[in-house]
């Protein structure tokens, strides 16, 4: 199988010879030859033909929907007549919107849970999981199991998981004595439900930062143990410095991911139920854009969660960029 | 040559797909019709249509089952390829047609002698807005109080007599309710949750109204504050958590957990449509039921018969390529004849004003006499006809949790309702005039 590298290089190479002057012809200055490009043109012509397709497809499919987006954003759209511009109305709308506040909130509360939970138990169970204890491969595909199920059949079944009533969960704590809530049904804890579910899929995660160990050089762990450091010790001092990078990529994509969580609530708590309590940023966006048909109010949400999720990894970045050491 | 041949295949692919094909020369109309009916409700719909189709030469309808099928229509006619009919839900009418999705179907109407005669007035009214009809029925349904007889003997209840008086439900729903050892309910008389379509409606049983007809949002009325106050009554004497708690546990509605339809039985009495009868036999058909009017306020025997008249409609989307055939055939869906035979095989009932006795005697649904007076009252209420009732039914739905789970009192809770979509409705009707006017100058522009 060859590499698509090497198979563009000879191709190249096969139109570059295609270009020399061959030695009978009067050879001119490439910039000067009638009629032609030069030599340089024309490998930047082949280049971009190359890459065509893609520009094409991003033209279409990410450009296009993107500038149309921020159009939609300051006129008043319903999909069904053509959008009228309005200026910063909409945004304006925003600003005073009661629901846009609650799902705002709703979103951050979910997020601020769901992030450093879902890093911690990442990170512990990749931790554990490279111990090297018999079975490994078999433990890691079970660990990467639960986020390969669609979301939307785990937003299912962990409906009836949280059932007040009848669900496992409730059960599994009235053995050790506790009464559960009502999970789905309470406001108070609709959001708990929700972050539990967060932590389900925290297989991708595991994953990179299992990767992100096996960097870690063998000798400095050497070097830990000739100093007697505890194991604690050499996962503060050692590994969590090594595998910074891996915990900052991890956040940032953690960070734009818990923002934009739609599939899970949109199941399991349509409309926010009970009383707006689960009502994420997402789900009201889809709402005001096929339910409500105001697509220009929701791509004004859009641009708002955009730059939102934009100052946020900025700050994160910036925050991080002390702590996180790339080396070895 | 041969690194041609990726391209030339792509080439080929892409033509294939976009360039249309040749038209059927059968020297038929087909007309695409586009129905969210599955099961036996479409068994009936493709009766009709196959009907329409032997009784004609001229015109074939292609029916195709759709789901999601108010937002699949829409998208279809934004982009320009909508079906020829549709078959959407009443309440999606006024939505539809404020944002000119909707062909109005007045000249047609008129060219085939049909008029508002020809319905009942609260279906009829469904489709006519704005000065205009944007839709006809396809199939109605109204709502009644469904009761459990076996239920109502245990309690020592008289099964043939439900409540009348919204007090009578009250003690009837007491008597009804029973709870275990350790108090969590095991019956519930009566829960205004279940199933809890049709929250934005209790104001009406009581007098209120959700909108003045014109500019004003009159959710916040002491007639509807009092219809929320006895639906807080509720969860006050039977306990908020203990309901919900209870409430999870419902199966759901189309199976035999079904928290009316399980045995044991989990609710006693249940506002439902004339479709119940369907479900009851399908999935509990030992069950011994009986179905009247809801109950109305003591004080206010005006509002007796009260009722919430549904139905799904048939309308021609702008820019459908046959709109006369279109049309042919909802004009046969709503003829006598046709209408009959899609109402017998839904077993819902008729919404015109001219019903046979035959009708009445196939049908399955031993109350359906009920079901008919109840579409002829003139307490049949249906969604405001608001271009932002699903925003309105919204609110209204999350205001509804609140004062079910004790969270605010009916005046907080519709106060805020009020609020919120009277600044809503203020801004949707500047926003449509300043579209009018936007339009009118830009076609002057144009004109000129």
């Amino acid at each position: 199988m060859t590499s698509p590298g090497r198979v563009s290089r000879s191709r190249l190479e096969k139109s570059v010879a295609r270009l020399r002057p061959s030695p009978g012809v009067v050879a001119s200055p490439p910039e000067r030859r009638r009629g032609g490009l030069g030599l340089r043109r024309q490998e930047t012509l082949s280049g971009l033909l190359f890459i065509s397709p893609w520009i094409v497809g991003f033209g279409a499919f990410l450009l296009y929907p993107i500038l149309a987006s921020f159009y939609y954003s300051i006129s008043d759209y319903s999909v069904l007549e053509r959008p009228v511009v309005v200026g910063l109305a909409n945004y304006r709308q925003l600003m005073g919107d009661e629901v846009f506040w609650k799902a705002l909130g709703n979103t951050i509360y979910y997020a601020a849970f769901s992030l450093p939970l879902g890093l911690v138990l990442a990170l512990s169970l990749a931790l554990l999981l490279n111990t090297g204890v018999k079975g490994m491969a078999l433990y890691r595909t079970i660990f990467f199991l639960p986020s390969m199920v669609p979301t939307v059949a785990l937003a299912i079944l962990w409906l009836w998981i949280f059932n007040g009533q009848y669900g496992i969960l409730n059960y599994l704590l009235s053995m050790i004595g506790l009464t559960g809530p009502g999970w789905l049904s309470d406001p108070a804890w609709s959001k708990a439900a929700l972050i539990v579910l967060a932590l389900w899929g925290v297989g991708h995660a595991v994953v990179i930062y299992l990767a992100g160990l096996q960097d870690v050089p063998v000798h400095l762990y050497e070097a830990a143990d000739l100093d007697g450091a505890s194991p604690w010790q050499k996962i503060r001092h050692v590994t969590l410095p090594m595998i910074s990078p891996v915990i900052q990529f991890n956040l940032i994509m953690g960070v734009i991911g818990t923002f934009q969580v739609f599939a899970v609530p949109y199941v399991m708590a349509p409309g926010g139920q009970p009383a707006r309590s689960a009502y994420m940023y997402a789900v009201y966006l889809y709402d005001n854009s096929f339910l409500y048909l105001k697509m220009g109010y929701a791509s004004a949400m859009a641009w708002m969660l955009f730059l939102m999720v934009l100052i946020l990894t900025l700050v994160a970045l910036k925050f991080s960029s002390r702590h996180v050491h790339y080396g070895g | 040559m041969r690194y041609l041949l990726p391209p030339a295949i792509l080439l080929f692919a892409f033509l294939a797909y976009t360039v249309p094909g040749r038209p059927r020369d059968d020297g038929l109309i087909h007309i695409t019709y586009w129905e969210k009916w599955t099961g036996f409700e479409g068994d009936a719909m493709r009766a009709v249509v196959n009907a329409f189709n032997t009784s004609q030469d001229r015109i074939r309808v292609d029916m195709l089952t759709v789901s999601q099928i108010d937002q699949k229509m829409l998208l279809a006619t934004a982009g320009g390829v909508p079906p020829d009919v549709a078959g959407l839900w009443g309440y999606n009418v006024n939505v539809y047609a404020d944002k000119g999705a909707l062909l109005p179907l007045d000249d047609y109407m008129r060219q085939a002698g049909l008029g508002p005669s020809h319905y009942l007035p609260a279906y009829w009214n469904i489709g006519y807005y704005k000065g205009h009809v944007w839709a006809l029925p396809s199939t109605p349904a109204t709502t009644a109080l469904h009761w459990n007889r076996t239920l109502f003997r245990e309690a020592g209840l008289d099964p043939d007599r439900p409540p009348r008086t919204i007090e009578e439900l009250d003690e009837y729903a007491k008597r009804l309710t029973k709870k275990d050892a350790h108090g969590n309910l095991i019956q519930a008389g009566f829960m205004h949750s279940e199933p809890g379509w049709w929250n934005w409606a209790w104001g009406y049983y009581f007098g209120g109204k959700l909108w003045d007809g014109k500019s004003r949002i009159t959710v916040a009325s002491p007639e509807n504050i009092r219809a929320f106050k006895w639906v807080q009554s509720y969860a006050r004497k039977y306990g908020s958590t203990q309901l919900q708690i209870f409430r999870s546990g419902f199966g759901s509605f189309s199976s035999p957990q079904n928290a009316f339809l399980s045995r044991p039985p989990k609710v006693a009495m249940v506002v439902q449509g004339v479709w119940m009868h369907n479900f009851i036999s399908k999935y509990s058909p030992g069950l011994d039921w009986a179905a009247a009017p809801f109950p109305y306020p003591k004080d206010r025997p005006d509002l007796a018969n009260t009722t919430v008249a549904e139905e799904d409609v048939l309308v021609i989307p702008r820019g459908a390529k046959h709109p006369d055939a279109a049309f042919e055939f909802i004009k046969f869906v709503n003829s006598q004849k046709g209408m009959e035979m899609l109402c017998l095989g839904h077993r819902k009932n008729s919404p015109l004003s001219q019903v046979s006795d035959e009708f009445f005697r196939k049908h399955e649904n031993p109350y359906i006499r009920v079901f008919h007076e109840l579409a002829k009252s003139k307490n049949a209420v249906s969604t405001p006809p608001l271009g932002i009732w699903n925003e309105y039914r919204d609110e209204l739905s999350a205001a509804f949790d609140n004062i079910w789970l004790l969270k605010q009192t009916p005046e907080q809770a519709l106060g805020a309702v009020q609020q919120r979509m009277q600044a809503k409705l203020d801004v949707e009707l500047a926003r449509r005039r300043m579209r009018d006017r936007a339009l009118a100058a830009s076609s002057q522009g144009v004109a000129r």
